[in-house]
């Protein structure tokens, strides 16, 4: 089972993130599901997103503690909380930033990517619509849901 | 059909839209709203054709659900926690009046203090109200148990309203696979409803809901618990005959059975924890320790004989209870207890267990401990898992 926590703020598309993700994994013949943890609402407050996918059905319910994979949607959580909680020894980190890798001072057991996200989502859809370029770059970097099935989901 | 990533709520949603209730009341509360919503969207839209009453209260809904229901057509609304609560006046008169309404409960903890997340306890406070209660662990299970209700209800020797409780955003904000039935296959399974004792016609004029005298009030209330039980049986075919046609069924419909054919240990639950509890066991088979579990997946009317027969022969169960009947211990601890000590039933330690209030994470930690510290002797009437 692979395990992802999702990061953004509210309003950014967290959920949603999620939610692309797990269409993806179906696409895949894989199962998965996703939900957000539920605070209080509220525009630019940071926010938490789930996803499970498995091949076998998926029978956790509970909260992600040890994610596999991490996604941060905005740079600004990296100083607002603590994003590699829990995640695994080895596990991904994939963040939308324009520094580089090394520049975060992120721990060196986890393998720490970035994509300058904002920048490729101005350019693309002149508006920061961040999770886009992030889940090609989740397909890319982790295989954990194919790119042909995240491209499948946009004919929803 | 294939299968669709969608959320718990609109499940739910899907299914009332299949089951086609000509009038659906609306409130919002959270974590409610998305199924009035997605259904608001469905009749917007012209999937079904269905009058859509926007309340003032969920008092209101449940009494507009009343009326509506009275002049014979089939009718849904959703709530929770202080939703409920408000309900709790017409719920009797519901279930009185003998009419099969059925109601989605995304549960959520009570006030005070003010918290939106789930646990059972606004449900579990209706208990007594007269409505069959079900309770659900994933949105298949959703989506199958909202068609089974309405069969449910409206068996000629039921005619009782139906609650499907899922838990509020542990499942109702839950996006995972589902496969929606065709309408013409939930046709086959769910005859258009045709009541024969509550409907309005000029020429054959009824009264609905009349007084009734010390005389015959005890008798109305025999009839209605005679029904409840006579359920059982109902609930029963019902899921088998879901399970012929649609290849899903969920144990015996009133209760599910995990690894329980060699078990030493079983633990008691209802809703999202029994789906989490299932990794649990297969780890404590792991490690030599023969658990197994038995869901319950209909809490009214209580399956007391299928859970007996069940725990024959354990050394030991432990309930978890996502409730509390305060100064006292969990509600289906006090059930189940009741159901096993009948002087029939050889069970050893029965423990029972409080956790998961007000949205409280239930890990695969809580489970595993709750049943070690039963299997170790270590359990009470009411230890608390925080």
């Amino acid at each position: 089972m692979i395990e992802i926590k999702i990061w953004g703020r509210g309003g950014q598309g967290a959920v949603t993130t999620g939610q692309i993700i797990a269409i993806a994994a179906l696409h895949d013949r894989k199962n998965c599901q996703t939900f957000p943890n539920f605070g209080v609402e509220r525009r630019g407050a940071p926010v938490e997103a789930f996803v499970r996918i498995d091949k076998e059905p998926i029978r956790l319910r509970s909260q992600i503690y040890a994610p596999d994979i991490v996604i941060v949607l905005d740079p600004t959580l990296i100083n607002a909380v603590d994003v590699t909680k829990g995640l695994k020894d080895g596990g991904t980190i994939i963040i939308n930033t324009s520094k580089k890798p090394k520049d975060l001072n992120l721990d060196k057991k986890f393998k720490v990517y970035t994509v300058d996200a904002t920048a490729v989502a101005m350019e693309i859809f002149k508006r920061p619509i961040v999770n886009t370029p992030l889940l090609g770059a989740l397909s890319a970097i982790t295989k954990a849901v194919s790119l042909k099935s995240m491209q499948l989901t946009r004919a929803r | 059909m294939a299968k669709q990533v969608i959320e718990a709520s609109q499940a739910v949603a899907e299914a009332v839209k299949l089951c086609s209730p000509s009038v659906i009341a609306t409130y919002p509360i959270t974590p409610q709203t998305h199924i009035v919503e997605h259904i608001a969207d469905f009749v917007s839209n012209g999937d079904f054709d269905a009058e859509i009453i926007d309340t003032e209260s969920e008092h209101s809904s449940m009494s507009a659900c009343i009326g509506a229901q009275g002049t014979g057509v089939r009718t849904f609304t959703a709530t929770a926690s202080q939703g409920l609560a408000l309900m709790h006046e017409m719920l009797f008169v519901a279930s009185g009046m003998r009419l099969p309404i059925v109601m989605a409960v995304a549960n959520r903890a009570l006030s005070a203090p003010i918290n939106i997340w789930n646990d059972h306890q606004d449900s579990i406070s209706e208990r007594d109200s007269g409505w069959i209660q079900l309770y659900v662990e994933s949105s298949q299970e959703a989506f199958d148990t909202i068609i089974q209700a309405y069969k449910i209800a409206e068996n000629k020797n039921v005619l009782l309203p139906v609650m499907v409780c899922l838990d509020g955003f542990t499942l109702s904000h839950v996006w995972e696979p589902v496969e929606i039935a065709k309408q013409s296959k939930v046709n086959s399974f769910l005859p258009k409803y045709n009541p024969i004792h509550a409907f309005l016609d000029p020429k054959k004029p009824i009264t609905q809901g009349p007084v009734s005298y010390p005389d015959t009030y005890m008798h109305f209330k025999k009839m209605q618990h005679d029904a409840m039980k006579e359920s059982i049986d109902i609930i029963k075919k019902v899921n088998s005959e879901f399970r012929g046609k649609f290849k899903r069924g969920y144990g015996d419909g009133l209760i599910e059975l995990y690894r329980m054919n060699d078990a030493d240990y079983a633990l008691i639950g209802m809703g999202t924890l029994c789906s989490t509890a299932r990794v649990v066991i297969d780890n404590l088979r792991k490690e030599g320790i023969k658990a197994g579990m038995i869901k319950v997946k209909t809490y009214r009317p209580f399956p007391s004989e299928a859970i007996s027969k069940a725990a024959k022969g354990l050394k030991g169960i432990a309930v978890i209870d996502r409730d509390i009947s305060t100064g006292y211990e969990g509600a289906l601890y006090s059930d189940t207890r009741s159901a096993l000590c009948d002087g029939k039933s050889e069970v050893g330690t029965i423990s029972g267990f409080i956790t998961g209030l007000g949205g409280r994470d239930i890990t695969p930690q809580h489970i595993e401990k709750a049943l070690k510290d039963m299997i170790f002797g270590k359990g009470t009437k009411e230890d608390w898992l925080f």
